[in-house]
């Protein structure tokens, strides 16, 4: 089904409905001695979409978004973004092109403040050096001023005024989730990669994040990459959709092209004993995600 | 409770004079509830309450009476303390703060006191100039021995260090030509910046607490900027800081540098205090002496580093105090000194991991609303 996609991608380009790619991995592997993460995955994600990386768990989709934030040297393979060669960068310097990205469990710096770690994600923008910052004087006192305004604007957005000041390890789950968007919104990105942004909420905390996704795709014009198991959110929101098998990339499309894929569905549900017409309507995926009905499919 | 309320100024809206709530206001126990700040610099500062102020002024302007009202015993008591209160503070920022464990304190110490010693001593230049680069050699041989951090944490780490340790004793013994070996280097001169002397232990006095002062509040900026958040965030989470763009092992280097810069000056007070620098004035045990200090007072806070450094300091002082009123002063106090510093390192890590800096904000918190604390 790789094919598809490319395809579809060329066309949608030629006829200017999408932006350019902003983001491509091109044949990418990733190993970890006999173990293979990534078999060959390639993938764009254009410029001002919404993009879903779906797939049973193990398929490789964490992996990929490690790959692009430079946390695992592929094996081979290249990735680009806004068309340069961004394979062999660090974590670091993806971070200062404008890629910021939050992690399936929460990896927020505990011991600080939730103010603390939103200017932590300014840490890219600022510049005053380690005397004028010791003396705390001039440039260096006018910058934290300037940008704790920026990161205030960022807690309205969030809705997080009255857990600014405490202490992150001490915030409730859903909470941590909203201030790690938080402190990647700080960084002022123009790609989002999100890791499960859902994972482990209730229904009504899963509506405030979708919520909270698309202003920031709309008002800040970010383009992101979601990874989500929640197929209801997943079909609703995104562009586009990949669906990544045992490192592969079984599937690509829009959401309805990917509900209706049989190699999708095959993955997700199993080989078909007897003959049925079978669509991946939101409610069966849901269940197909969790491992153990894979099993018994 | 109540939390600390910053207000957002509406953007466009007339803005109206502030009137800053007197200093009285903040003194007695409010009805109304939390500390309200109109501006983010207000919000910022270091000290946002006035009864905290009042206990600076407090703070400093006993500091500034003692050497006046104290005998020579104490104001020597006290300058000792100093010196290693910029030793913890500069241990504090590699290990508390940065998450890099080290127990090189006693070898970086050596670095910092050698380097004044042979320029005062054996080259003839003058305290100004050989107090800067003994903090600057530190810091350059503290990032090298950082090095390793960059694949090893924790444990590991601890051990990368001891071999720094290791080395820099061996090579204080072997290097004759320029340590004088066991020997050590004697007849360092009291601080002087050209005729003004610090021979005298109050004048001496004086010198030590400006630099204690000069070392607490670039600690305090530090860690409220851009570096120092890099520093904590690496001690949290170095995945995540990364990832966020601190270039992780940039920074850890230049904790390293920073904390061996503070512990390097250290060491060079020290030799400028005692007159002398050997090298049994900088083994393991003083490594192990500091970390004490720093697991006792708090690891991760910059009064921490104070409260700790105090309380290992004046022990073998208040433990000779209390055996001679007790009527036991024949007590071998250095015995007495070492289990006491043991059981202390124990207690407080099983009962207040975070120190006697935990212990007085907790002391704080209840009074904030007493005598309503519930």
């Amino acid at each position: 089904m790789g094919e598809h996609g490319e395809v579809q991608a060329v066309l949608q380009r030629a006829n200017g409905q999408v932006g350019s790619i902003q983001l491509e991995a091109q044949d990418v592997h990733l190993r970890f001695g006999g173990v293979v993460a990534l078999a060959g995955v390639s993938l764009g994600v254009h410029q001002g979409e919404i993009a879903a990386i779906i797939g049973p768990n193990g398929a490789g989709k964490t992996s990929l978004l490690n790959a692009f934030s430079g946390l695992y040297p592929i094996t081979s393979g290249r990735l680009l973004y806004d068309g340069h060669d961004v394979t062999r960068l660090k974590p670091h310097q993806i971070a200062r092109l404008g890629v910021a990205r939050t992690f399936q469990n929460i990896e927020l710096f505990k011991g600080m403040s939730v103010l603390d770690n939103l200017m932590l994600g300014r840490h890219i923008h600022l510049k005053s050096g380690l005397l004028s910052s010791g003396l705390y004087w001039g440039a260096a006192r006018r910058e934290e001023v300037a940008n704790r305004e920026i990161i205030e604007d960022v807690i309205d957005f969030l809705e997080i005024e009255a857990i600014r000041k405490r202490t992150v390890g001490t915030l409730a789950y859903g909470l941590q989730k909203r201030v790690e968007l938080g402190r990647a919104l700080a960084m002022q990105p123009r790609l989002l990669l999100l890791d499960e942004p859902m994972a482990g909420m209730n229904a009504e905390e899963k509506e405030d994040m979708a919520r909270f996704v698309l202003d920031i795709h709309e008002e800040r014009n970010v383009t992101i990459v979601l990874i989500e198991h929640d197929m209801g959110v997943v079909m609703d929101i995104s562009d586009h959709v990949a669906v990544l098998n045992f490192g592969r990339r079984i599937g690509y499309g829009t959401p309805d092209e990917v509900r209706r894929d049989p190699d999708v569905i095959q993955a997700y549900l199993g080989e078909e004993t007897e003959p049925r017409k079978a669509t991946l309507e939101p409610s069966a995926v849901d269940h197909a995600a969790d491992p153990r009905a894979r099993a018994r499919g | 409770m109540c939390s600390a309320v910053a207000v957002k100024p509406t953007p466009g809206a007339p803005t109206r004079p502030q009137r800053r709530a007197s200093w009285w206001e903040s003194l007695r126990p409010r009805i109304g509830c939390g500390v309200y700040h109109s501006t983010y610099a207000d919000d910022m500062a270091l000290r946002t309450t006035t009864a905290s102020r009042l206990r600076l002024v407090l703070v400093s302007v006993t500091a500034v009476m003692f050497p006046f009202v104290a005998g020579d015993y104490w104001v020597g008591e006290a300058n000792r303390l100093y010196i290693a209160i910029i030793g913890a503070l500069g241990l504090n920022i590699l290990v508390g703060f940065t998450g890099q464990i080290s127990i090189a304190q006693g070898a970086f110490m050596a670095v910092g006191g050698y380097t004044t010693a042979i320029m005062t001593v054996t080259l003839g230049l003058p305290f100004w100039l050989s107090l800067p680069c003994a903090g600057l050699t530190t810091a350059a041989i503290g990032a090298i021995f950082g090095v390793p951090s960059l694949r090893l944490k924790g444990l590991y780490l601890l051990i990368a260090t001891l071999a720094a340790q290791v080395i820099v004793e061996w090579l204080i013994l072997r290097m004759v030509w320029l340590t004088k070996g066991p020997n050590g280097i004697y007849g360092i001169k009291p601080p002087a910046f050209g005729p003004l002397e610090f021979s005298d232990r109050r004048a001496f006095y004086f010198l030590m607490l400006f630099f204690v002062v000069i070392a607490i509040l670039f600690a305090a900026n530090l860690f409220r900027t851009k570096i120092g958040r890099a520093f904590v965030a690496i001690r949290d989470q170095d995945i995540a800081a990364s990832v966020a763009g601190v270039d992780v092992f940039k920074y850890k280097l230049l904790a390293f540098g920073v904390s061996s810069f503070y512990v390097g000056t250290a060491g060079a007070l020290q030799a400028h205090d005692r007159l002398i620098v050997s090298p049994e004035y900088f083994n393991i045990s003083v490594s192990i002496e500091y970390l004490g200090m720093i697991i006792i007072g708090g690891l991760g806070s910059i009064s921490g580093a104070i409260y700790g450094a105090a309380f290992i300091r004046l022990l073998p002082t208040a433990l000779s105090l209390m055996t001679g009123t007790l009527g036991l002063a024949g007590t071998n106090v250095g015995v007495l000194q070492q289990a006491v510093f043991g059981l202390a390192i124990v207690g407080f890590l099983i009962f207040e991991p975070h120190g006697i800096a935990k212990i007085w904000r907790d002391v704080k918190d209840y009074f904030k609303l007493w005598p309503f604390s519930y």
